[in-house]
């Protein structure tokens, strides 16, 4: 090779956490204008190695890393993320970080906003007191935005944004520094529309076109093939393959990434299971739930059977779960098995044996700092009495630890729980897992009826077929009819019986597992609002 | 299309009677009350005006924390105290009139920076609950302000004159008076329109102030503050250092706080040296409410409509009260009850008006879906 020195070099990187190995012998180089992606199931490494990389406190107090990170040929050791700013590495986290109160323009150069010149009180006492400069900033700005390729008022505030536009202002903040060498998108994609994700990676091609670098991680491998110059793949804390785009193809990656074959997608071919009877019937549901509107959905759901909901984001198929059980307000009639539930009393649903897996598991979902027995038990506990002894002819009533501990178990068992027993803080466990414990909670109170909301986001390809097993054997074994809503259509053709399409709050069609991929996609992109 | 603006203009008017429900109901009080307590509009005119120029400033103070994401600052308390220990060292010095208010001024400034200092620490280990912690760090501070003024005054900081010192030789009595400078800010420039004196001074001086805080909401600091105030950890993640960011709001609220409590106690002309500073803190909080602020927003025209509404109610109601009942206890009674009272209902009326916006989005979702059906 040519005496060329690459952007970035990290030479044999490894950390532990406490004794726990998680990243070993990682190492990886990457040139101006190129685009890498990084690809690895849930816990083999990659977010670690971003950290790493990116000087995240966590990193430093917990013991530092081993190996040498090189920028530009020189040896880096970034002490905080603004060591990694200033030379010249940003990040666009999952999380949002966006002022709510803040227009677009003032969120892209929050912290830099360009200030007038100094007057004597900003010379007396700090450069704080100069003040802005209106005109530079709605500047700047809109030209950070035209760089990312979309359409977004300067003066849009954040709070109004869908959340693709928060995402695409996020990466706007990135582009605005000028000193911008290395860019880290950590799923950008997830939570976009497939419109927007389009946006979104050709605005990635027009940085690597500019000389930025970008490091690209994503689980839609579609996405990877289409715009990355070479894959990195990991697998429990190990590169596991590096190489160039052009010469892989999915099937290649997603067996890289899992260290086995995965079989090919077979279609649910049970004939339309269950009775013909309906167990639910809704009527001109609305839910206000922001972002997720639902407006007049009628739907019957048959017993026995499993239900897909399915459409793009922000269409309203979350709304339909959380309306009817209770979290965002909601009106419209529901009617399970012959007797109507009120809306906006969760305890009603529960009570009438409704069960619910909210797509927020981290808010809604767990306990997070209780152990993995509470989180199971507690609900079923709360709700049904179960896992209680009466004492004292049931003036008392105790809580029954064995009966929970063996409940526990089982499920840690049944879903392959990843942890360190029973008593482990749900906190501490990764997302696959802790949407496992959300499952298992919900099997634990014994519903007749259970809505999933968003089973698999963000976990790997491993956990969510096993997450998508465990959710049919409950459903055939128990006979609960379960209604599974999820962005990724195929998962709800592997899953579901018939899978309804929500598109702009109504549902725009329904139609059996085994119908073509156009005919469903024509369906979500009917009344896109 | 004639009927959906109509129905629009229906909304628009409910929308503003719900976000402005606090002050509108202190109106319709005031509307009753004035005419039962029987004042001319003279009168009533006269102590507005003045009670604006005695206040306004105090309240001014309650600005910044608020942008900055503290709450209503209750430990505004601390500049009040700061304030009047320099009003006692300067009567003590014997500096009278205006030079004697500026200097009081200065001496307030580093007292009231010490104890910004240490309020805004305090406040920084306890983020979330500012009020709470503001509201007890002054109690405690009002027990060091008595140790300070009851025994170190005298026989630590020198007090050379018994006039103002409590018989037994130590500690300052329980009124200052500060009649050599009662007033001089006010009456200097002051000017007669109708019958009703206006303090021209005092009105410049809190215009100034008015501009300095639109002026500072448009600097580096004034928008790092409000980015603080929406979210703290978005706003450190972009390096902005949030602790000093939300100390220094602290500080200028406090240091402001001690140069409004100088202005006010130069129009009182006496400073109850043991009770001044104990209600000062709610009476203004009270009064920002009152003008239709709420614990995360609040304007200059909140401040200068609520001392109107509240000082309004505050005079009329006594006499309103006696009116009624023919017992004038009854009226100090009604004062106390409702700068309480109006705290406690402005706090829970933007309660329920922030779940009120949530159930009518809900509602107005329902009436486009009815709509649809047909």
């Amino acid at each position: 090779m040519s005496n060329r020195v690459p952007l970035l070099q990290m030479k044999s990187i490894s950390k532990d956490f406490f004794g726990n190995q998680v990243l070993s012998d990682i190492s990886l180089t990457l040139d101006a204008g190129e685009v890498l992606g990084l690809v690895g199931e849930n816990g083999a490494g990659k977010s670690t190695l971003m950290k790493i990389l990116f000087g995240m406190d966590v990193i430093a107090q917990t013991g530092g890393y081993g190996g040498d990170i090189l920028i530009g040929g020189e040896k880096v050791v970034f002490d905080s993320p603004f060591a990694a700013l200033e030379a010249g590495i940003g990040m666009v986290h999952q999380e949002f970080s966006l002022i709510p109160g803040f227009t677009a323009a003032e969120n892209i150069l929050l912290n830099r906003e360009p200030t007038n010149r100094q007057s004597v009180l900003s010379q007396v006492f700090s450069d704080r007191l100069s003040t802005l400069d209106r005109k530079k900033m709605d500047e700047t700005a809109a030209r950070a935005i035209e760089m990312v390729g979309v359409d977004i008022s300067g003066s849009m505030l954040s709070s109004d944004m869908p959340i693709g536009i928060k995402q695409f202002t996020e990466i706007a903040r990135e582009l605005s520094k000028e000193q911008l060498k290395l860019l880290i998108l950590d799923e950008p994609t997830a939570v976009l529309t497939e419109q927007e994700a389009e946006t979104l990676l050709s605005s990635v091609r027009n940085m690597a076109a500019r000389g930025i670098a970008v490091i690209f991680i994503t689980h839609r491998l579609q996405e990877i093939l289409d715009i990355c110059d070479k894959v990195v793949v990991m697998r429990d804390g190990h590169v596991v393959k590096e190489v160039a785009a052009g010469e892989a193809t999915i099937p290649d990656l997603a067996r890289w990434m899992v260290g086995r074959t995965v079989e090919s997608v077979q279609h649910q071919d049970r004939a339309t299971a269950g009775s013909a009877r309906t167990v639910m019937s809704i009527r001109n549901l609305w839910v206000d739930m922001p972002g997720e509107v639902v407006r007049n959905v009628s739907l019957d759901v048959r017993e026995g059977e499993i239900l897909g909901i399915g459409g793009l984001a922000g269409q309203g198929k979350l709304g339909i779960p959380n309306g009817i059980m209770g979290l965002y307000p909601a009106g419209g009639q529901v009617n399970f098995d012959g007797r109507d539930i009120p809306l906006n009393e969760p305890r009603k649903c529960l009570d009438a044996q409704l069960a619910f897996v909210s797509e927020d598991r981290r808010g809604v979902g767990l306990l997070l700092d209780e152990s993995l027995e509470w989180n199971i038990a507690f609900p079923a506990m709360q709700i049904h009495d179960k896992f209680l002894k009466p004492l004292l002819g049931g003036l008392i009533k105790w809580r029954d630890d064995r009966a929970i501990k063996e409940v526990t178990l089982k499920y840690i068992d049944q879903l392959q729980i990843k942890c360190t027993g029973p008593r482990q803080k749900a906190r501490e466990l990764s997302g696959g897992n802790q949407q496992k414990v959300c499952l298992s909670k919900a099997f634990a109170l014994e519903p007749k009826f259970l809505f999933v909301s968003e089973p698999t986001r963000g976990i790997d390809i491993g956990a969510k077929a096993l997450v998508l097993d465990a959710l049919k054997k409950f459903n055939r074994e128990s006979g609960v009819t379960v209604v599974m809503i999820s962005s990724e259509l195929e998962e709800l053709r592997q899953t579901c019986d018939r899978i309804a399409i929500i598109s702009g709050g109504k549902v725009a069609g329904i139609l059996p597992a085994a119908a073509s991929s156009e005919e469903f996609g024509l369906l979500m992109v009917e009344q896109v609002r | 299309m004639k009927k959906q603006s109509q129905a629009s203009g229906a909304g628009a008017v409910a929308r503003f009677l719900r976000q402005n429900s606090v002050p509108l109901m202190f109106i319709i009080i005031c509307a009753v009350l004035i005419p039962i307590s029987g004042f001319s509009a003279g009168y009533l005119i006269n102590e507005i005006v003045t009670r604006m120029g005695r206040n306004i400033f105090l309240i001014l103070s309650l600005l910044i924390p608020i942008t900055a994401g503290m709450g209503l600052n209750f430990g505004m308390t601390l500049g009040a105290m700061a304030g009047e220990i320099a009003l006692i060292l300067v009567s003590d010095w014997q500096i009278w009139g205006i030079p004697g208010i500026v200097l009081a001024m200065i001496v307030s400034i580093p007292i009231s920076v010490g104890l910004g200092l240490l309020c805004g620490k305090i406040l920084n280990m306890a983020k979330g609950r500012e009020m709470v912690t503001s509201y007890i760090t002054s109690f405690f501070i009002g027990g060091v302000y008595m140790l300070v003024v009851l025994y170190m005054m005298g026989p630590i900081i020198p007090i050379a004159h018994s006039s103002i010192k409590l018989p037994r030789g130590y500690g300052i009595r329980n009124t200052v008076s500060l009649l050599s400078m009662r007033q001089s800010l006010d009456n200097l420039l002051a000017i007669r329109v109708l019958g009703v004196k206006i303090p021209t001074l005092t009105f410049l001086i809190i215009g100034l102030m008015c501009l300095g805080i639109v002026w500072f909401g448009k600097t580096k600091l004034g928008q790092d503050m409000r980015a603080v105030g929406q979210d703290i950890q978005v706003a450190r993640d972009a390096g902005i250092d949030v602790e000093r960011t939300r100390l220094i709001s602290i500080i200028i609220s406090t240091v402001l706080a001690g140069f409004g409590m100088i202005i006010y106690l130069q129009n009182m002309g006496n400073l109850s040296t043991y009770s001044s500073h104990t209600q000062i803190g709610m009476f203004c909080i009270a009064a920002l409410l009152v003008g239709g602020a709420s614990v995360e927003k609040a304007s200059i025209g909140n401040v200068f409509l609520g001392v109107i509404l509240f000082h309004l109610m505050f005079i009329v109601a006594p006499q309103a009260g006696a009116k009624i009942t023919g017992d004038s206890m009854i009226g100090e009674y009604f004062r106390v009850f409702a700068s309480y009272g109006v705290i406690t209902i402005a706090l829970i009326m933007y309660e329920t008006r922030k779940r009120k916006a949530k159930l009518m989005a809900g509602r107005q979702l329902q009436l486009a879906q009815s709509e649809d059906v047909k």
